[in-house]
Formats: structure tokens, C-alpha cells, sequence
């Protein structure tokens, strides 16, 4: 029965499933078993369908794919016209999908085509009665609400890195979908890829921040730091303001929201609008000069030092244990 | 150009929040309250696009209980030119998509090229309001603006998306939402602040806008609110010298904690 049905959006990232794509199979793998209804994939561009495979494997037993060239680039007025007229027709309970920049840009359109209610940022999701209900953060992480979406489909758009992949298997039928891809009005002109190597900030496993105890626009400790453990560089306003990072770097309320497994803050002293986008990292260490600075209370493990000796040691210690 | 600009009254970011006797709401005594952050950047653009054209108009349009008219004030205080504020007891329990319809009815009647907004309201953090209204006034948008120019009939927007920046060029009319980093708003001058007090300030319920209660009705809301879950008590590490340390908090990150 399609109403017991979730169908999880999954994003392509260089030709594979996106790490947000599977742990939104996961979520939605999760979700249909607490259903009883069956785990639907849709993914959608370039080598869409190469994908089925790795998406049976991680849970879905249908797979719904599109490769049409006017899905590239991804601009939400195709994807969310498509995506609405294969979930019109697929029927399902609820909608998963990670919650990254490209799923900010089309959660809202997507919404409002289907007429359907959505949660955004979601750090838990569950069945409840005849409700989905999704766990979010608001008012910058100082209240966690349990919002109720009455309507199907319930459109659920998942934090990175809280949830998992599933390891079950589905049943990995695939099809084509034939809809017609929407032309978009707005057009991609010019783009600059991120330089290789460099891990998107919401997305990674590690951060490091920096904050105003930088001191100037120096962060190579930092960076270090981050290439040893394969994670990101984040900053907190203060840096951002002082012009040391670009914006983009930027964590807490008018910042990116990250939720790394380790999340290491430097020279930042712990205000609520930094907080806001850091709070729900696994483990959070923080290295400050100041004893009593705020950040101390809200890390799992505190150093008191100068960052500029302390994190190079970090560095070393860690190199040192990899052998 | 004529340009609408979304704004939202919220709470003050560095207000403590505290949740309501009904445990699914913040209790609103006591609380400051602004205009959203990013929208604020909002209204700055705008009237920066039109400064630079040496004409135009600046309308901001507001959903929100009578004391959001403070908001729309702030905003003709830093030099918009006239302001809707829909009040209506109805939109009191809407979720995104039933505010998004009420604004998107609001701005359909009037004259506009560009529509910008806030890419998230820093109390619901939800984000979706922007690109629903374009969706529902069935125009192009673009998320999470950090360089707006128009050009002829058509707005170029610099925006970060997965893998990279992207310039995207919409036609006009367009809604685009900003992001930190587009600009510095300004401050409202004294005079800034007297001249708003004059400006035209219009208040709507939904029955002026041709909706009803139904129209809006909320399809998702707030069952219930939770204090974020408490972290368990930290560990300071202890050391003599910085070398230590290091090796000390190494160690509790891969023997202890398992992250590294
Ligand atoms: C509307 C609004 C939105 C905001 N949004 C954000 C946001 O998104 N993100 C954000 O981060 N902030 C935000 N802020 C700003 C926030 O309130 C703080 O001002 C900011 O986070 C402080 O940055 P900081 O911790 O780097 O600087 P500070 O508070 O100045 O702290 C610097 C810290 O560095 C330590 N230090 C100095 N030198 C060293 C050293 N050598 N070694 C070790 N430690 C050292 C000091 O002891 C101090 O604790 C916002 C504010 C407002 C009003
Ligand atoms: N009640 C409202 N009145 C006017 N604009 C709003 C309202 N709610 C949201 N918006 C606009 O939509 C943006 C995103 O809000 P949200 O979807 O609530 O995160 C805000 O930054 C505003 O520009």
C-alpha cells in the first residue's frame, strides 16, 4: 500500500549516491519499516541509474531514476516540477531527503507544489499514530520541538550526519521515470567547484573552528589540523567579520549549521548564536586561554591553553598516533 | 524598481527562551523582539538596487501578531517606503506554507519586479517561506543570495550550492533570498526613525486579502517543545605543557570518546 510508503530523494555527488542521499535512505528505510510500507529511492542527473545498484544494497526496493540532461545543473524549479509529479503518482506516507544547499533551495517550492506540509533540519523522525512527526531544532538549537505533519506526504528534509545508512538490503526493482523535466526559468550562468580537496562544511565529519583568538587571518594550525583527520575549517562571526574568512566558513545562527562527529573550537568563547550552529556535534572540544570562558560548559573536553601551541601539539600527537 | 521585501518580527538572538505553560510554544513575556537577521540584509539590498538606479520603490510586507507593526517600522526607519503588516487571529497557529499563502495573496496585487527575502527566520529555522511564495506567485527564485545586480529584466544572483558557487540569472520577477555576507545593513538615522513614523503602514486581515481561515489552515504544527538535550558534564583536560595536553586530549579522543 503506497500510503505506508516513503520515498527517499537521494543526491548525486560526483557520479555517486551524496553521503546525505544514503543517510536519507536510511531514514527512510527506518521509517517505512515502522509503516509496513515499502522504501522507494529517487534519484535524479547525471548517472542516475548506475546508482540502483549501491541503492538496493543500502535499502530501497524501488528505485525511480531520471538522467535527463535538464536535470543539470540542479535548479529547484526542474527538480521540484519533476520530483512533485513522481510523488503525486507514487503516493507515498512521507518524503526524505538531506538536508543540504540544494535541498534548502528546493524544500520550500517543493512544498508548495505538492501542498504538503514540510519539517526542514530534522535531527529525528518517527511515526506517531496516523502523524509523522520530525525532532527540530528552534530558536537557535535552545528548543528542540516535535512537530506533527498531519498531511501526506510529509516532506522531511534530515540535518547531515545524524542519521545513518541502512545495511539492509531492499528489493532493487528500477524504473525509469518518464515525466517530462520542467525548463527552468532561473539558469546556472557560471560556476566555481569548490577546490578539490576541500570538504563542505555542513557535510564533514570533522570541523575546526576559529574564532577572534585567531588573531588575524593566519588559520594554517587550524588547517592542519583538519587535513589530519580529512575535515573542514569553520570560523565564528567574529573571524568572518574581521575579513580572516569568507562567509561561507561561517557557524552558528546567521552561519551554516554543522553536526560533525568532532567538532573543535579555537579561540572562540561559546556565544548562543555560535552555539546555535554547533550544538548538536557528537563530541565538541574546546581550546581556550580563558578558564571560565562560556565554551567550556558546553564541550566535552576542555584545554585550557593558547591555541597556537596547543593545536599544533594536537596535530603532532594525532600524526604520532597514526604511526 | 518596485521591490517587496518579506520581513519577519523574532525574537532577539540572544534572548534566553523559555518554553511556554503549554509546553509547545516559547513564552513570549519579557522576550526583545527584531527583525530576522537575514532579513535585514533584505531590506538593505533593496534599497541599495534602487539608491544605485536613483528610484524606485521599497514595500516591506510583513505576517504577524500587532506588535510585528515595530518591524515594519524598523524597516521604514532605515528607509523602505511603505509597509503591509497581515494580522489576522487565523495565521495565529499557520505553519510556513499557510503564511507563505497569506504573503504570496498579499504581494499578488501589487507592482513588483524583484521580491527578496530572508533565506531562514532565525526563530523557526525553517527556511522555506521565500521559495514557497515564489512558487505559489509561480515566478523563479534563488536561495541564499550573496551578490544580487539586475541587469536589464533579469537579476544575476552569486549563491553557494552543494560542490561549489554558482551565478544564476533569473528573470524578471523574480524572489531571491538573502544570505550573510550580501551586505551590511545600515542603521536607522534619528531622522530615519521620525520620517517612518509618517510613512504608510497598512494593516490586512485575511478576509482583505480574499482568504479564509481554511485557506491557511496548518497542516503541520508544534506538538511539543524540549529543552535541547543536555550534554553530559565535560572534562578539562589536565597537562603541564602544551605537548601534554595534546597527547592527553589525543588520547580521550581515541580511547574515550572513539572519534579519531
Ligand atoms: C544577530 C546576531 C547573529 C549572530 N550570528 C553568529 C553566528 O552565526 N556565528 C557566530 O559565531 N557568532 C554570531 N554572532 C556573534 C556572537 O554573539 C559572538 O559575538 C561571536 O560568536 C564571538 O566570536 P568569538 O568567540 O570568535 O570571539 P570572542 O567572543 O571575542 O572570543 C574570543 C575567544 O578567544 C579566546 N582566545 C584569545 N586568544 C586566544 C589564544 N591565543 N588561544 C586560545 N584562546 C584564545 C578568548 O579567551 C575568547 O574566549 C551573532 C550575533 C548577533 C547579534
Ligand atoms: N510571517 C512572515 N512575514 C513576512 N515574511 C516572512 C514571514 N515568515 C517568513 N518570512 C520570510 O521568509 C523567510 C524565511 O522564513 P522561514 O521559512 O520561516 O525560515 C524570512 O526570512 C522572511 O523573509
Amino acid at each position: 500500500m503506497a500510503d505506508k510508503d516513503v520515498l527517499a530523494i537521494v543526491q548525486m555527488d560526483g557520479g555517486k549516491p551524496a553521503k546525505a542521499g544514503l543517510e536519507a535512505l536510511g531514514a527512510a528505510r527506518e521509517l517505512a519499516d515502522a509503516l509496513g510500507g515499502g522504501t522507494l529511492a529517487a534519484v535524479l542527473g547525471e548517472k542516475a541509474g548506475g546508482a540502483a545498484d549501491e541503492l538496493a544494497a543500502h535499502g530501497a526496493d524501488l528505485i525511480l531514476y531520471s538522467e535527463d540532461p535538464g536535470l543539470v545543473p540542479c535548479m529547484a524549479e526542474a527538480h521540484a516540477g519533476l520530483l512533485a509529479a513522481v510523488i503525486s503518482e507514487a503516493g507515498p506516507r512521507a518524503v526524505v531527503m538531506g538536508h543540504t544547499l540544494r535541498a534548502k533551495d528546493l524544500a520550500g517550492r517543493l512544498s508548495a507544489a505538492l501542498d504538503a506540509p514540510a519539517a526542514t533540519d530534522c535531527v529525528a523522525i518517527s511515526a506517531d499514530g496516523g502523524d509523522i512527526v520530525a525532532t527540530r531544532p528552534m530558536y537557535g538549537g535552545k528548543v528542540f520541538a516535535r512537530v506533527a505533519l498531519k498531511a501526506a506526504p510529509a516532506l522531511l528534509f534530515l540535518r547531515p550526519n545524524v542519521f545513518s545508512p541502512s545495511r539492509e538490503a531492499g528489493k532493487g526493482a528500477v524504473r525509469e521515470i518518464s515525466h517530462p523535466v520542467p525548463e527552468p526559468r532561473a539558469k546556472v550562468e557560471s560556476f566555481e567547484p569548490r577546490p578539490a580537496g576541500k570538504v563542505e562544511l555542513t557535510e564533514a565529519d570533522v570541523v575546526v573552528s576559529g574564532g577572534r583568538g585567531m588573531g588575524g587571518p593566519d588559520f594554517s594550525v587550524l588547517e592542519e589540523l583538519a587535513a589530519e583527520l580529512s575535515g573542514a575549517v569553520g570560523a565564528s562571526r567574529s573571524a568572518v567579520d574581521e575579513g580572516w574568512r569568507p562567509h561561507s566558513d561561517q557557524v552558528g545562527q546567521t552561519g551554516k549549521t554543522v553536526s560533525p562527529t568532532l567538532y573543535v573550537a579555537c579561540g572562540i568563547s561559546g556565544a548562543v548564536q555560535h552555539l546555535a550552529g554547533m550544538s548538536t556535534s557528537k563530541v565538541v572540544v574546546a581550546v581556550n586561554k580563558d578558564p571560565e570562558a562560556p565554551i567550556f560548559s558546553k564541550a566535552d573536553y576542555g584545554v585550557v591553553g593558547d591555541l597556537f601551541e596547543v593545536v599544533p601539539a594536537l596535530t603532532e600527537a594525532i600524526r604520532k598516533r597514526k604511526g | 524598481m518596485d521591490i517587496i521585501v518579506l520581513i519577519k518580527q523574532v525574537p532577539d538572538t540572544g534572548a534566553a527562551v523559555s518554553i511556554a505553560a503549554d509546553g509547545a510554544s516559547i513564552a513570549a513575556e519579557g522576550l526583545k523582539w527584531v527583525v530576522n537577521p537575514y532579513d535585514e540584509y533584505a531590506v538593505e539590498e533593496a534599497l541599495r538596487i534602487n539608491e544605485a538606479a536613483g528610484g524606485g520603490t521599497v514595500t516591506v510586507v510583513s505576517a504577524g501578531e500587532a506588535r510585528a507593526a515595530q518591524a515594519v517600522r524598523a524597516a521604514l526607519a532605515m528607509g523602505a517606503d511603505r509597509g503591509v503588516l497581515v494580522n489576522d487571529p487565523a495565521l495565529s497557529g499557520a505553519d510556513s506554507l499557510g503564511v507563505a499563502k497569506a504573503l504570496a495573496k498579499a504581494v499578488s496585487g501589487m507592482d513588483f519586479g524583484l521580491i527578496l527575502a530572508g533565506s531562514r527566520a532565525v526563530d523557526d529555522e525553517a527556511g522555506l517561506v521565500g521559495p514557497m511564495v515564489a512558487q505559489l506567485l509561480d515566478i523563479p527564485h534563488v536561495s541564499m543570495a550573496t551578490t544580487v545586480s539586475l541587469e536589464g529584466d533579469s537579476v544575476l544572483v552569486e549563491a553557494a550550492t552543494d560542490g561549489g558557487t554558482a551565478v544564476v540569472r533569473a528573470p524578471l520577477p523574480a524572489l531571491v533570498t538573502a544570505e550573510k555576507g550580501l551586505n551590511e545593513p545600515r542603521f536607522a538615522s534619528m531622522m530615519g526613525i521620525m520620517k517612518a513614523k509618517k510613512k504608510p503602514l497598512e494593516e490586512k486581515d485575511l478576509s482583505a486579502l480574499g482568504l479564509s481561515a481554511e485557506d491557511v489552515a496548518a497542516k503541520s504544527a508544534v506538538a511539543a517543545m524540549s529543552p535541547p538535550p543536555a550534554r553530559p558534564p565535560g572534562k578539562m583536560i589536565s597537562g603541564d605543557t602544551p605537548e601534554q595536553l595534546a597527547e592527553n586530549l589525543a588520547a580521550a579522543l581515541a580511547d574515550e570518546a572513539k572519534v579519531i
